[in-house]
């Protein structure tokens, strides 16, 4: 039966019309002229995400994974989730002293095997980013085998590396530059905040179903 | 014939007017909704622009549909998403059925999706003993009270805080009663949490289906959509014929239309686009991505040139936040999947001019929705075409129910009135006597009483203009 | 529009609300026109511009009265109508309505000389305003179709601007629609009610002594709804508060 369908609505469809409606160019300049300058990008970036609660830890190259730690350790979170095969994600634990503290906690497994320690045991997850979008705010994720896609949405905090020097004008321009219609991912994503809502009453309400806090470590 | 027991709009109306908790409740949401609008559009050139570019965008995808839904088949089936075709609400819902028996699954979360509104997706599913939960908290609200969506974008719009903590308080395990947002938030959090870990199958909807990558692409604020998609074993995602997009590129234009259109926000938490299921070496994300392709009566749309513009709506809902109609009466009076002014072009020509012509004279035609329409939809002319067809049972006429809103007594009343001004004399005659007998006007009589039962009567002046006009020595043509 | 030749003659259709409801405020008009060394030619065989027949979707009926509107302009002399839904209706819809028929060509050049009032007033003619009336507090309602169809939103206001004696207060809701909508205000009675007492709320909230408005259709509706209320505001198309405020005495 489902491919009879297919069938009546692809036929519906194809006699539909007599002749083809020609086709008008789509003009795209509009989009052309968003442009910032370089200098500009990371404080627009971080101006809007901040007016959604995303929360900002100015850091370096060199010193990220101990602003991490230090951050961790001083927001009382017990257990991060990352992913152990990244570069960072080597430096990360590398960087990180056994003993007191938070423990790092590896996604070296499928869901199913760590489902139930993801959700309940788990105080934040770590992920790098591909990049920003200054336009409007955003990072974006390629979820990928070594950093799957429930380290940023499942555990109540999401602690995001930004290099500040990978923040694109626009969406629009990221997807082009990258040239990301030649090969997608699984799995894509932009993420400009902390999760939220406003259904009731329309009042905002942070916190919902994905993380509470979002936290940007940005690379200057 | 107009279908008899048809929805009707005009009592649901009244009784909204008359529930004025209601009325302040929609307009305190429509007045938010629109100033948060115009907050993010305050460049009339680039609001120009953008617009333009999101309606050659659509137009151009809708005048290729039957391509374009191939291509996204194709494109989709190589990326390992398995594509469903439904020409009905009801092969539709068989089809989501089977894949949910398919893989045992009892137990679904859903995103939002209007296409599951337009199939009673839930009611079905719960008859088959399949529970499925609604994970969008304004949805969520609405399931536990056993409503349906009064705005496409805020389902819940109409209830105020007092109404949802007590809705928790008496349908909620263990939630104690509170008013405060965040504590709210907080109790449906925990307790979808819980389901989402628990789900055998997440349901969404599509915001934009790419034909040129096979990317399905949703749009939210609250982390749901994502959990419902990433989390289960299964995902089916649900689409209208129309949400199918040519290019990739063509997408950021269109996302920043609908999120500022809607709410006012430059872009929403999070935007997902989804090329697959999950990978060989992926550690999380479903098995299986199954995509259902709608068509309820949309091919019908297409069929007419004018007509087909309905299909290029993004689903924003600014028309119905604009509506000076819509933000009085609130969504539930139109008793229609899609309310306000999107809804007065879309269902008549889904369910049928038959039954539903009421909707068509639902506005004053007052342009609101047309001057923030995001894709250009033409909403006003296309309700007076529909009035054409729905009062003139033309054969080739290729919408449903033609002709089903014709009454005996509106096509003599403009018969009428065409012979009294055609003629310029027994137009000037005419003029003569509704001025001299000016005072004598039946203002109690229907359909003047319905005027002069809220206004003062209206008098014809003593003299008519063509009068004044000679009598002044205005020469004639 | 803008920046058009002056031309030497125009012709000036009425539209049938005015011609019933308002016929002075249509004089004024003229007046206004003439004063500015314009001959204006009334064609007495104008009726309606068939904007009723033609929203309710009665286009054949539409057609035939409309056919006989375009056969009235015979010179090449702008169209001014005083009245932004009428003039809507023959610029944006009366070449869609002869499409195919051998009018086609007539109505479609009797659409490219149409002109609303004010905007005639304004982007063509220029005109100085000497306010020679007393002091007084004005509010302004913007119909829909002559701000949405028509672009009218700016020209009342700059017309309005040069009057030195009043004070023009703005509505809360300047653009929401009236109700009116023609055989809206009929077919669904209730929700016109409740359009029409907001607007009228709104303008009686700003103490205005006048409610100026540029279509008879919303000055019908609003002014019968401010009398029912007992309102004192008084409801005046602009054409006939701008003669009288500006005529010499």
């Amino acid at each position: 039966m489902p491919e009879e369908a297919r069938e009546r609505i692809l036929r519906k469809l194809r006699t539909a019309r007599g002749e083809p409606v020609p086709e008008k160019k789509s003009n795209f300049g509009v989009l052309e002229r968003k442009t910032w300058p370089q200098g500009e990008r990371y404080a627009r970036l971080r101006r809007m995400m901040e007016a959604v609660r995303t929360e900002f830890v100015e850091t370096t190259r060199e010193g990220w994974p101990s602003d991490v730690l230090d951050f961790a350790r001083a927001q009382g979170l017990s257990a991060i989730l990352y992913g152990p095969r990244t570069t960072e994600g080597v430096r990360l634990a590398s960087s990180w002293q056994a003993g007191a503290g938070p423990r790092l906690v590896p996604y070296d497994r499928s869901v199913e095997e760590i489902k139930r320690e993801l959700f309940e045991e788990i105080d934040a997850g770590f992920t790098t980013t591909r990049g920003g979008i200054a336009e409007t705010g955003g990072l974006i994720l390629w979820p990928s085998p070594e950093e799957p896609r429930l380290l940023s949405l499942v555990p109540p905090v999401h602690l995001a590396l930004l290099d500040t020097e990978r923040i694109y004008d626009t969406f629009w321009q990221a997807l082009r530059a990258e040239q990301w219609a030649s090969g997608m991912p699984a799995n894509a994503l932009l993420i400009s905040g902390p999760s939220k809502t406003a259904d009731i009453e329309q009042t905002l309400a942070y916190g919902v179903h994905g993380p509470k806090r979002l936290v940007v470590f940005a690379i200057r | 014939m107009s279908v008899e027991g048809s929805p009707a709009f005009r009592p649901e109306a009244v009784r909204a007017l008359c529930d004025s908790q209601l009325r302040a409740n929609f307009r305190r949401a429509m007045d938010g909704l629109v100033a948060k609008r115009a907050a993010v559009f305050t460049d009339p050139i680039e609001w120009r622009e953008l617009r333009a570019l999101g309606a050659s965008l659509r137009a151009g995808a809708i005048a290729r549909l039957p391509e374009l839904l191939e291509e996204l088949e194709r494109n989709c089936v190589g990326n390992g998403i398995r594509v469903h075709w439904a020409e009905t609400t009801q092969e539709a819902n068989a089809v989501v059925l089977a894949i949910l028996r398919e893989h045992g699954a009892s137990r679904v979360v859903k995103g939002k999706s209007m296409v599951s509104e337009e199939m009673h997706l839930n009611e079905f599913l719960e008859h088959h003993g399949v529970e499925s939960l609604e994970s969008d908290l304004g949805e969520y609200i609405i399931q536990l009270d056993g409503e349906t969506p009064s705005h496409i974008i805020m389902p819940a719009i109409h209830k105020n805080k007092g109404q949802i903590a007590r809705l928790f308080g008496q349908k909620i395990r263990d939630a104690r009663y509170t008013e405060d947002v965040d504590e709210l938030t907080a109790i449906a959090r925990r307790v979808l949490r819980r389901k989402f870990f628990e789900a055998d199958a997440g349901i969404s909807g599509v915001n934009f289906a790419v034909a040129q990558t096979g990317t399905l692409c949703l749009v939210e604020n609250e982390g749901n959509g994502r959990m419902s998609t990433h989390v289960p074993p299964l995902h089916i995602a649900l689409m209208g014929i129309e949400k199918v997009v040519e290019r990739l590129e063509d997408v950021p234009p269109l996302y920043s239309l609908l999120t500022r259109s809607a709410t006012g926000q430059m872009i929403t938490t999070y935007f997902n686009m989804i090329t697959g299921p999950r990978g060989p070496e992926e550690k999380d994300g479903p098995l299986e991505v199954h995509l259902v392709i709608l068509d309820n009566e949309r091919s019908r749309i297409y069929a007419d040139v004018e007509l087909a513009a309905t299909l290029r709506c993004i689903r924003c809902g600014a028309c119905m936040n604009h509506c000076p109609v819509y933000s009085r009466v609130g969504g539930h009076a139109y008793q229609a999947v899609y309310p306000g002014p999107i809804g007065k072009i879309l269902t008549p020509q889904t369910e049928g001019l038959d039954r539903r012509h009421d909707l068509l004279h639902a506005s004053s035609l007052c342009g609101a929705c047309v001057e923030v329409c995001p894709v250009e939809i033409p909403i006003t002319e296309l309700l007076i075409r529909l009035r054409k067809e729905a009062t003139h049972a033309d054969p080739r006429s290729p919408v449903r129910g033609a002709g089903g809103g014709r009454r005996r007594l509106e096509d003599l009343a403009w018969r009428l009135w065409a012979t009294a001004h055609r003629n310029s004399r027994l137009y000037r005659l005419a003029g003569l006597a509704a001025t001299r007998l000016r005072h004598f006007l039946p203002a109690r009589l229907p359909p003047l009483s319905a005027w002069t039962s809220t206004r003062a009567t209206p008098r014809p002046a003593p003299r008519t203009l063509h009068e004044l006009a000679r009598e002044k020595g205005v020469p004639d043509a | 529009m803008a920046g058009r030749e002056r031309p030497e003659a125009v012709y000036y259709y009425g539209t049938c609300l005015v011609d019933l409801f308002y016929p002075e405020a249509g004089l004024c008009g003229i007046r206004l026109l003439e004063r500015e060394g314009l001959r204006v030619i009334f064609p007495q065989a104008q009726t309606c511009c068939a904007q009723p027949a033609f929203n309710c979707g009665y286009h054949d009926e539409a057609r035939e009265v409309a056919r006989v509107q375009i056969a009235l302009f015979p010179e090449s002399h702008p169209i001014v109508v005083p009245s932004g839904s009428c003039a809507a209706m023959m610029k944006r819809h009366y070449p869609a309505l002869f499409e195919g028929d051998p009018d086609l060509r007539r109505a479609q050049a009797v659409a490219d000389r149409v002109v609303e009032l004010t905007d005639f007033l304004v982007t063509v003619l220029r005109v100085r305003l000497t306010d020679l009336g007393d002091q007084a507090r004005v509010t302004w309602h913007a119909s829909c179709h002559a701000l949405r169809d028509m672009g009218i939103d700016e020209q009342p206001k700059r017309l309005l601007a040069q009057l030195n004696n009043i004070k023009l207060v703005p509505l809360d809701r300047e653009r929401e629609c009236c109700g009116f909508g023609g055989t809206f205000a009929v077919r669904e009675p209730e929700i016109s009610a409740a359009m029409v007492e907001d607007k009228a709320a709104d303008i009686a909230s700003t103490g205005a002594a006048t409610l100026v408005s540029a279509d008879a259709g919303c000055l019908l509706n609003i002014g019968g709804r401010l009398e029912a209320r007992g309102d004192t505001v008084r409801p005046m198309h602009i054409a006939e508060f701008l003669w009288e405020r500006t005529r010499e005495r």
